[in-house]
C-alpha cells in the first residue's frame, strides 16, 4: 500500500507541475497536429488508404519522444532526483510515476489526434484503439527509463532517440498491425507481450540508472 | 587459430555443390551464430556487473558488446552479398534473419552512444549493462515482430529452401563456426587486454600527477 501511495504521489506531482508549467503538453498537441497535416502533403494521393496508419504511428512515436525527452528535465534542473533517489521509498515507485505520467500526458495528445486522424485521413476501428493504448503503455514504460539514461548523459536530446527507436520497432509492428491487419487481435496479443516483458525489466533495473 | 580458418576457408570450397554462391553460407552463418552469442555473453556480462557489483565485468560486457557489433555488421555485407548472389538484389526485406541484424546492429549502435556520452564511473558502468540486458530481451521480441510483420508487409513470403547438409557439408560448417567462435574469442581476448592495458595507464598517470 506504502508503495502505491508513493507512485501516486509522485504521478500528482509530475501532473501538477505539468499544470502550473504547461512545458509538455501544448507541445504535444501541437506537434501531432502539425505533422498529421505534414502528412497529408507527404503522402501521395494513389499511395493507398493503409499509408495513413504507417503515418499515424510515426506521429505518435515521435509525440511519445517529445514529451519523454521533457520527462525528467524538471527533476534534472532542480536537483530533485538527488532527492528522490535519497527519499524512503522504493526507486522503482520514482520510475511507476514517471512512466503513470507520462502515459496521462500521452492519452491527452491522443485524445485529440486520434479524432484528428480519422477526420483527416482514415477511420479507426476497436482494435486499432486497443493498439494505440496498449502500445502507449510500452512507450511510456521503456521510454521512461531510457529518459533517465539519456538525461545523464551530455547529448540527451540527441541520445534518446537513438536509444529508443530501435526498441520501439515491434511497437510500431504492432500498432500498424492492429490497425491494418485482419487478425488484428494476434497484434494485440503481441503488443501485450512486449509490454509485459518490457515493463518488468524497466521496472527491475530503474534502480540501478539512477543511484550514483 | 589461423590454421583453423585457413583450413576452413579450404574445406569449404570442395564441398560446396549448390553453386559458387552457397559456398559464403560457412561464413556467413557462423559470423551470425558468433554474434548472437557475443551479443548474449554481453549481457551475461551485465547481468554479473548488476549483480555483483564488480567494476571488471563493465569492461568485459563492453568488449563482448563491441565484438558482436563487429560480427553483425559482418553478418550484414556478408548477408548482402549472398542476397545479392541468389535473388538478384542487394537488400530484401523478407529475409527475416537479415531485418533483425539490422535492427539489432542500429540498437547496439546506440548503445556505443549512451556509453561515449555519459561520464565515466560506475553509474555509466551500470546504464551501459541495463542497455545491454534490454538488448537480449530485443532479439527474440524483434524476431516475433519481424515475423509478424511480414503479414501485412509481405503477404508472398520467398521460401529459402534449405539444403539438406550432407555429413561432409555439415563438418565443414561445423569446422568454420568453430574457426570464427575461436577467431572471436582471440578478438575479445585481445581488445580486452588492450583496454586494460589502457586503464592500467590512465590510473598509473593520474597517480603519477
Amino acid at each position: 500500500m506504502m508503495y502505491l501511495a508513493d507512485v501516486v504521489a509522485l504521478t500528482r506531482k509530475d501532473l501538477r507541475v505539468e499544470l502550473r508549467g504547461r512545458d509538455t503538453l501544448p507541445a504535444m498537441l501541437l506537434f501531432v497536429l502539425s505533422t498529421l497535416v505534414v502528412f497529408h502533403f507527404a503522402i501521395p494521393e494513389d499511395a493507398g488508404d493503409n499509408a495513413a496508419y504507417g503515418l499515424l504511428w510515426v506521429a505518435i512515436v515521435f509525440t511519445a519522444l517529445l514529451g519523454l525527452a521533457r520527462a525528467w528535465v524538471p527533476e534534472q534542473e532542480h536537483g530533485v532526483l538527488d532527492g528522490l533517489v535519497l527519499a524512503p521509498c522504493d526507486r522503482s515507485a520514482i520510475w511507476l510515476g514517471k512512466a503513470l505520467a507520462t502515459f496521462v500526458f500521452l492519452l491527452a495528445a491522443q485524445v485529440v489526434a486520434l479524432p484528428a486522424f480519422v477526420l483527416f485521413f482514415e477511420p479507426l476501428d476497436a482494435t486499432a484503439i486497443a493498439g494505440v493504448l496498449l502500445a502507449d503503455v510500452g512507450i511510456c514504460a521503456v521510454g521512461s527509463l531510457l529518459s533517465a539514461m539519456a538525461a545523464a548523459g551530455r547529448a540527451r536530446e540527441l541520445l534518446l532517440p537513438l536509444l529508443f527507436l530501435p526498441l520501439a520497432i515491434p511497437l510500431i509492428v504492432g500498432g500498424v498491425g492492429a490497425a491494418v491487419s485482419e487478425e488484428g487481435g494476434r497484434f494485440l496479443l503481441f503488443l501485450l507481450l512486449y509490454d509485459a516483458v518490457f515493463a518488468v525489466l524497466s521496472w527491475a533495473s530503474f534502480e540501478y540508472v539512477v543511484t550514483e | 587459430m589461423g590454421l583453423a580458418l585457413v583450413l576452413a576457408l579450404i574445406v569449404a570450397p570442395e564441398d560446396a555443390d549448390q553453386g559458387i554462391s552457397q559456398r559464403i553460407f560457412y561464413i556467413h552463418v557462423p559470423i551470425a551464430l558468433t554474434a548472437y552469442f557475443c551479443f548474449g555473453l554481453g549481457a551475461l556480462k551485465a547481468l554479473l556487473l548488476l549483480w555483483r557489483g564488480d567494476e571488471r565485468y563493465d569492461l568485459e560486457s563492453y568488449v563482448a558488446i563491441h565484438q558482436g557489433t563487429i560480427f553483425g555488421a559482418l553478418t550484414l555485407i556478408t548477408g548482402a552479398i549472398w542476397a545479392k548472389a541468389s535473388w538478384g538484389v542487394w537488400w530484401t526485406w523478407s529475409s527475416n534473419q537479415l531485418v533483425l541484424f539490422l535492427v539489432l546492429f542500429l540498437f547496439y549502435c546506440a548503445y556505443f552512444m549512451l556509453r561515449f556520452s555519459l561520464e565515466d564511473g560506475p553509474r555509466r558502468a551500470r546504464s551501459s549493462a541495463v542497455y545491454a540486458l534490454f538488448g537480449v530481451a530485443l532479439i527474440p521480441v524483434s524476431f516475433l515482430a519481424i515475423r509478424l510483420a511480414e503479414d501485412f508487409i509481405h503477404p508472398t513470403v520467398f521460401t529459402r529452401e534449405g539444403p539438406q547438409m550432407s555429413g561432409s557439408m555439415f563438418a565443414t560448417f561445423v569446422v568454420s563456426w568453430g574457426a570464427v567462435t575461436l577467431l572471436a574469442y582471440l578478438l575479445y581476448r585481445v581488445e580486452l587486454a588492450g583496454k586494460r592495458l589502457d586503464a592500467d595507464l590512465r590510473e598509473l598517470r593520474e597517480a603519477l600527477q
